[in-house]
């Protein structure tokens, strides 16, 4: 079981704020998501070395040559907000 | 090989500096995505593609040229290269990276453990260099009032992070290692290296502790360094404020920091996140590298000399002094139209030419280079006049003082110095010597007080003699020639 500590330090993270009550259901959600792939512990994988990769590829690299890119108002086309062909977002703060 | 270090700041306390230096690469396409890095002078988002804006379902792809660029440079600092690496996603939650993570390199990294070698005091010193990986670079936040302009140009652009041990025990040191790494990026032709345009950037992790202490202090983490001299400015500061802090019985705090350039500080920009926060994990879409020995080896022999070779290479080859050689090594297009020059010289005493050329080179040519605000790449004047110049003058087909006349005009107009002499008629120096003695007697004769002043001491009252030869021969003499025929002139009526 998930404790409420590490429900919160998550939500945190993901930048997601969860009132009292959501910590509890969200708690016992991802307690229930991580039980179920507890059942991946049962295998047996003596003898086989840890990998970082699903598929069996290595090396898929692509030559350095430039291809066209999108047009701004293409890219721009879906998002929330846009001013002088750029994506619009809430003040960032760069210092505290 | 290391000597003891070095800490100007307070002697009671040792500084302890590590960097990370973040380089973009000098590839045609971007990290992951084909769009051109060549956004430099682009309205925003014209080189952007799903893939740098980071939207669902796209697959990235990398950059081999990426992945070699970052291998000559661990081989150049002196790396290993381990057979395998692989990417992984480091989350990160701010707008300039629109996937949520960055695309960058955890325990595995391309190399690590290397060093690079400083001179300081003259002596050297080495710098250990933990690791050298690739991530990609961010988009460029444009700040306004009360909101941001996300310019997505910049995102994905191949970015290699060169991390330094905590070997540095002084804010000089710091920038003394930043400039030989820089020198060495563009040597082998990887990055551009400018820092006031963010193409090199650094961080610097510093800790103070008192002098005999094993244990390190408590660190910061110093941003916003700029320039060269705004990473010895910072550092210099960050360490005295973390002494005082100290004596007056304070403790560090863990943090990021800024360098606030016009005002000489440093100040909190947050506190520091435990690296497993970022929630490192191995990227799904893209498969490990498994770098194959003979590629690191075909990479390794392509590589370009090294500053540090050229420097010793030209104080044996052409005996060059060490002053001579580090000036010509510090700007590497100096140096390759040095050695051009010596290239297409046809002689059969390469030492005596490399020095009339490095001579030449770093006096009159810099001289007019700078003078007319261009570049050694930007000159019409080719390493083959001067060559052509050092020709003349080793027949002695035109006098020193003639010579820079001739090289003003080849520099302004690009013509080959002999042409220059042909067109302006210049007559080969008188050398024959029954001619100049002859001149010399009349002058003499005419100065009889300038002998006079000579006989009672007065030896500056030569140059004034030399002054009426060279008028009379009206430049065509070798002044070295005047020189000593005069000498012996006054000293026989002398005697």
């Amino acid at each position: 079981m998930i404790d409420r500590e590490t429900v919160k330090n998550v939500a945190k993270l993901a930048r997601l704020g969860l009132g009292e009550d959501e910590v509890e259901t969200f708690g016992n959600q991802l307690s229930a998501i991580l039980d179920h792939i507890h059942i991946l512990q049962e295998a047996d994988v003596s003898g086989v070395s840890p990998t970082a990769h699903a598929s069996r590829l290595t090396n898929i690299m692509r030559a350095d040559v430039p291809q066209p890119s999108y047009a701004p108002e293409v890219l721009l086309a879906n998002a929330p907000d846009q001013d002088e062909n750029c994506l619009k977002v809430n003040a960032v703060l760069e210092e505290a | 090989m290391t000597t003891t270090a070095y800490t100007p700041i307070d002697t009671d306390y040792e500084v302890v500096i590590g960097l990370e230096v973040h380089s973009q690469l000098l590839t045609k396409s971007k990290m992951f995505c084909s769009c051109s890095t060549n956004y430099a002078n682009a309205a925003p988002n014209t080189h952007v593609c799903p893939v740098c804006m980071g939207m669902p379902g796209v697959l990235p792809v990398i950059n081999q040229e990426a992945v070699k660029y970052t291998i000559m440079t661990a081989l150049a600092l002196n790396c290993s290269i381990p057979e395998y690496s692989k990417f992984d996603r480091k989350s990160y939650h701010y707008p300039d990276l629109m996937k949520g993570y960055q695309i960058s390199q955890y325990d595995i990294p391309l190399s690590n453990d290397g060093y690079l070698n400083i001179q300081h005091e003259g002596q050297e010193r080495r710098i250990g260099i933990t690791r050298v990986h690739l991530e990609e670079d961010t988009a460029r936040s444009l700040h306004h009032q009360g909101y941001t302009l996300i310019d997505v140009n910049r995102a994905g652009t191949p970015l290699m992070e060169i991390v330094s041990e905590p070997d540095m025990r002084s804010p000089e040191e710091a920038r003394l290692y930043m400039q030989k790494l820089r020198e060495i990026l563009i040597y082998i032709g990887v990055a551009s290296g400018r820092m006031e345009e963010g193409s090199l950037r650094c961080d610097a992790n510093i800790s103070v502790r008192p002098r005999g202490q094993q244990a390190l202090g408590v660190k910061t983490e110093i941003k916003n360094m700029n320039s060269f001299r705004s990473v010895e400015r910072a550092l210099e500061y960050e360490a005295q404020r973390q002494i005082e802090v100290l004596r007056n019985g304070g403790k560090i705090r863990q943090e990021t920091r800024g360098w606030i350039e016009n005002k000489g500080i440093t100040v909190t920009q947050r506190v520091k996140e435990q690296a497993d926060d970022y929630r490192y994990f191995p990227e799904p879409d893209l498969p490990p590298l498994i770098i194959d020995h003979t590629w690191v080896e075909e990479i390794r022999s392509q590589l370009a000399e090294l500053p540090d070779t050229r420097r010793v290479r030209y104080q044996d080859e052409y005996a060059l002094s060490e002053q001579d050689a580090n000036v010509l090594t510090e700007d590497k297009p100096v140096g390759d139209y040095f050695e051009q020059i010596v290239a297409v010289s046809a002689v059969k005493d390469r030492k005596a030419r490399a020095k009339a050329a490095s001579n030449w080179l770093l006096s009159e040519v810099v001289r007019l280079l700078k003078a007319n605000s261009l570049s050694i790449q930007e000159t019409k004047l080719t390493p083959k006049a001067v060559a052509n110049l050092l020709d003349l003058l080793d027949k002695e087909r035109i006098t020193g003082k003639q010579a820079k006349d001739v090289l003003d005009e080849a520099f302004s107009s690009g013509e080959l110095p002999e042409a220059i002499v042909e067109k302006k008629g210049i007559k080969p120096p008188i050398s024959d010597q029954g001619t100049l003695e002859r001149i010399i007697e009349e002058v003499v004769a005419k100065n009889e007080k300038a002998v006079t002043d000579y006989k009672n001491g007065k030896t500056n009252a030569v140059q004034m003699l030399i002054g009426q030869v060279m008028k009379q021969t009206r430049g065509q003499a070798k002044a070295d020639i005047v020189q000593s025929l005069l000498r012996k002139k006054l000293d026989e009526l002398q005697g």
